[in-house]
């Protein structure tokens, strides 16, 4: 050290000025003694480099003597120093006034010292920063022989993992941190492919998934698609009360807390030294094990006292209990499942947890209206099948199972499903006409209703839920188009479901437009949530009418349907057939201008429903006399579509 | 579904009468809530199946255009018939037994489990016991925190039980909460 060594003798004067200086760095204001002099030298160097620089511009003129005469000028010049000291260092580059005599050897080697010490910085940050292109530049993607290679080993699971984690970053930085001659696609096509071999998903899903998400949420998500949800349970209010039931519980030593603060009825169970399925009081009927995102549709349903409610698909019994225990055991529920061995688990249920208004039966959904009439009751409950089996974390051979057949039927099938539960609701009930529409998935996807095209327009948009992969089909079913056919083919509309925790539902998606009252419906994903994936609807009915039949429902007509709905009050079924006939006509209109698909599509559209509601239609005279009046207006309508279509062909 | 006739019925009754005693009046003529309707209902008995169902009028009224093979269960099953022709309380009853009970036997909190699975009730494992039981009568077994776990017919009176070794069957097993997960598809 020899510039500190040379500067000794000089010291004096900077003694008075040093020891401050050498505080700088911990303490700001003290001004101390020469006992800081034996500080570090380097914090000596640094002091009096950046005091050099400073009291070299500023005592230039002055001459030694003065120096100690500024020492309070110095405690002055302190100030500017901390900020300098504290500051950049780069300070220390002002130094270039040479002071006096002495003092300039002692400058140019600060100076000296200063410029090193730069030079170090500016090269460790460059090093630092080859460091980082070299970390990604160290991330290539593999070559087309490299991939071959890891083909026939068998896959390893750590470097994919590394692999997936890599490009996670390079895609969310994709300017800073890619590669020139590959693209963004390549990098996708590369996470795809590892996610694949990773996670054990198949083509079709992973490739819908990239689509869906950013790249950091599409992680989160898949890795809670691999995590089960924790085991839920919720109080029978017909038997105990929540506080009194986890008392029991966390005596008999279960770890648990109330669910959320949405729920006043669900406990989460974290762990149990007894088996929670088979404590006394469960066996008793005081809580039902349940998944919490099976309470999202019940209490989007809110059934009251003294209504008659429908649940189209209740095994095993979870949502019907929860239906009889808020309605306190009054008005009378109507439980269908389709299949056997579901019902008994379902009837045990009901009599373990003391629910005495319920009517079990056994029927297919589509027949229900058939067995119960129509307009028969206030809500209906459809907790759509595709779900209730197979979680991910349980099931995991579903990641790869799924075909387009499936896809198909199993769409037709909720969308009769919901229609059915239109059918059944007594618009005119006094609290009630609702129908809830639930699935353990949520998808957005778009099924061309016309088969030829049915192939090229499948996007499929998975969106949570494991159990989504084993009843892929269903689940493909596209939630929110499930509901846009139901607002096409009868007289309902959204109503907000009440669960304002979760995401609202796609009003658009990529070139598909959906109705914009679909925002109202909600989705709830395991990475955000912490539940099982799960869409739900609420679909208030207006009236009774069925609109005739449109065209293929990609475009909704979005101004007149809400509007009409909303100033009318849904009390005179006349007013509002009337009305809705015009709306409908009108929809019809704007549906044959905008319809993409050609009149293929509308011919399959027009045959089907027409032969559903012959065989739906009931026989009286208001109704007839209706459906008069609106097969006149169609027809009229219809030439004039002809007509302008037959302009636009030509065109 | 169809109502009961005589015999069933008078089956129906006995049984009941046996755990119920005199509040049986209640059990019929309890208005029931159920049902859509303001005016609450009475209660009444309805076969399907074999099974005998105690539900609302109401319901049965709803539920009268649900054809038989698909009509599953309505409202609370009380019981059911055996092949042989004898009428068997089973344990989805309890609710309703618990409610009106004459006779009722409390357990120690460590001799609940033996009971649930299907056990008789042994001397020891007695907390409580009400006075005027007599051998043949149909009691209803609670735990101590009075949560219904079961019941049973008495296999000895109040007064013997006291004279009873402590290995000694007090209860008959009849049915309990247990079989939810041990006879699930046998309900």
């Amino acid at each position: 050290m020899a510039p500190a060594t040379k500067k000794k003798p000089s010291k004096q004067l900077k003694v008075k000025k040093s020891p401050k200086k050498v505080q700088i760095v911990p303490v700001k204001e003290d001004s101390s003694t020469e006992s800081e002099e034996e500080a570090p030298p380097q914090h000596l160097e640094l002091g009096d480099d950046i005091a050099d620089d400073d009291s070299a511009s500023e005592l230039s003129s002055d001459g030694d003597e003065q120096l100690a005469d500024d020492f309070l000028q110095g405690s002055d010049e302190e100030d500017e120093n901390e900020e300098k000291a504290s500051g950049s260092e780069s300070g220390s580059g002002l130094g270039s006034d040479s002071d006096d005599d002495d003092d300039d050897d002692i400058v140019e080697k600060s100076r000296k010292i200063d410029e090193k010490r730069k030079r170090e910085e500016a090269d460790a940050d460059a090093e630092m920063k080859t460091n980082i292109q070299e970390e990604s530049d160290e991330f290539t993607l593999p070559t087309k022989q490299e991939l071959e290679e890891e083909a026939l080993r068998p896959p390893d699971l750590s470097n994919l993992q590394r692999r997936i984690k890599e490009i996670v970053r390079v895609l969310s930085n994709f300017k800073a941190l890619r590669q020139e001659e590959s693209t963004r696609k390549d990098y996708v096509e590369q996470l795809k492919h590892d996610i694949r071999s990773y996670y054990g998903y198949n083509e079709f899903l992973i490739g819908a998934l990239v689509e869906m998400f950013p790249v950091v949420e599409l992680m989160e998500l898949i890795e809670a698609f691999e995590k089960p949800r924790p085991i839920c349970l919720r109080t029978n209010t017909l038997k105990t009360r929540r506080r009194d039931l986890a008392d029991v519980l966390i005596n008999r030593g279960v770890n648990l807390d109330p669910l959320s603060k949405w729920s006043k009825v669900g406990l989460v169970v974290y762990d149990s030294q007894v088996p929670i399925g088979a404590t006394p009081e469960y066996m008793a009927g005081f809580y039902m094990l349940q998944s919490a995102s099976s309470f999202l549709p019940v209490m989007a349903l809110a059934p009251q006292e003294k209504e008659r409610i429908i649940d189209m698909a209740a095994a095993p019994g979870g949502k019907t209990t929860y239906i009889a225990a808020l309605m306190k055991n009054s008005g009378i529920i109507f439980a269908n499942e389709m299949k056997i061995p579901r019902l008994k688990s379902l009837t045990a249920n009901l009599h373990r947890m003391g629910v005495s208004n319920t009517v079990v039966c056994n029927y297919d959904g589509k027949e229900l209206p058939k067995v119960m009439g129509l307009n028969v009751v206030d809500r209906v409950l459809l907790d759509a099948p595709c779900s209730g089996t197979g979680v991910i974390s349980k099931d995991e051979s579903v990641k790869t199972s799924k075909n387009l057949d499936d896809i198909k039927k199993c769409a037709h099938l909720q969308k009769e499903l919901l229609l059915a539960a239109i059918d059944m609701v007594d618009s005119n009930s006094k609290s009630g006409g609702y129908v809830v529409y639930s699935t353990c998935s949520i998808m957005v996807a778009e099924v061309c209703f016309s088969v030829a095209t049915c192939i090229h327009r499948v996007y499929m948009f998975p969106f949570l839920c494991p159990m989504f992969l084993k009843y892929f089909s269903l689940n493909i079913i596209q939630n929110e188009a499930v509901i846009d056919y139901a607002l096409s083919r009868r007289d309902v509309k959204l109503v907000p479901c009440g669960l304002d925790f979760g995401r609202p539902g796609f009003t658009k998606f990529r070139e598909q437009r959906f109705h914009p009252s679909l925002d109202k419906t909600r989705r709830f994903y395991p990475h955000v949530h912490n539940m099982d994936g799960f869409f739900v609807a609420k679909l208030k009915k207006m009236s009774s009418t069925k609109p005739i039949a449109k065209p293929s429902t990609k475009e909704k007509d979005e101004e007149i349907e809400p509007a009409k709905d909303n100033d009318k009050p849904n009390n005179d079924i006349n007013e509002n057939g009337r009305q809705s006939s015009e709306s409908e006509t009108r929809r019809i209109r704007r549906y044959r201008l905008q319809t993409k698909n050609g009149e293929k599509a509308d011919v399959t559209e027009t045959s089907e429903p027409e032969f559903k509601k012959r065989k739906k239609r009931k026989f009286n005279r208001e109704e007839i006399s209706k459906a008069r009046e609106e097969k006149r207006l169609t027809l009229i309508e219809n030439k004039r579509k002809a007509g302008k279509q037959q302009r636009k062909n030509d065109e | 579904m169809r109502p009961l006739d005589e015999t069933e019925m008078s089956a129906v009754m006995e049984k009941l009468y046996k755990f119920v005693g005199n509040n049986l009046k209640n059990l019929i003529e309890n208005p029931s809530h159920e049902g859509p309707d303001s005016i609450p209902g009475r209660y009444c008995f309805r076969m399907n199946k074999n099974k005998i169902y105690y539900c609302s009028e109401s319901l049965v009224k709803r539920a009268t255009n649900i054809a038989r093979p698909n009509l599953v269960s309505l409202g609370t099953c009380i019981g059911k018939y055996t092949h042989g022709g004898n009428f068997h309380l089973t344990v989805q009853a309890l609710n309703l037994l618990a409610a009106n009970a004459k006779h009722k036997v409390w357990l120690k909190p460590q001799s609940e489990m033996s009971f649930l699975y299907g056990n008789h009730v042994l001397k020891s494992a007695l907390g409580r016991i009400t006075e005027t039981i007599a051998a043949g009568d149909g009691v209803v077994v609670f735990s101590m925190s009075d949560v219904p776990l079961g019941f049973g017919i008495a296999a000895k009176s109040t007064q013997d039980c006291r004279k009873l070794d402590p290995n000694g069957i007090v209860v008959l097993h009849q049915g309990d909460i247990g079989e939810y997960l041990r006879m699930e598809d046998e309900l």
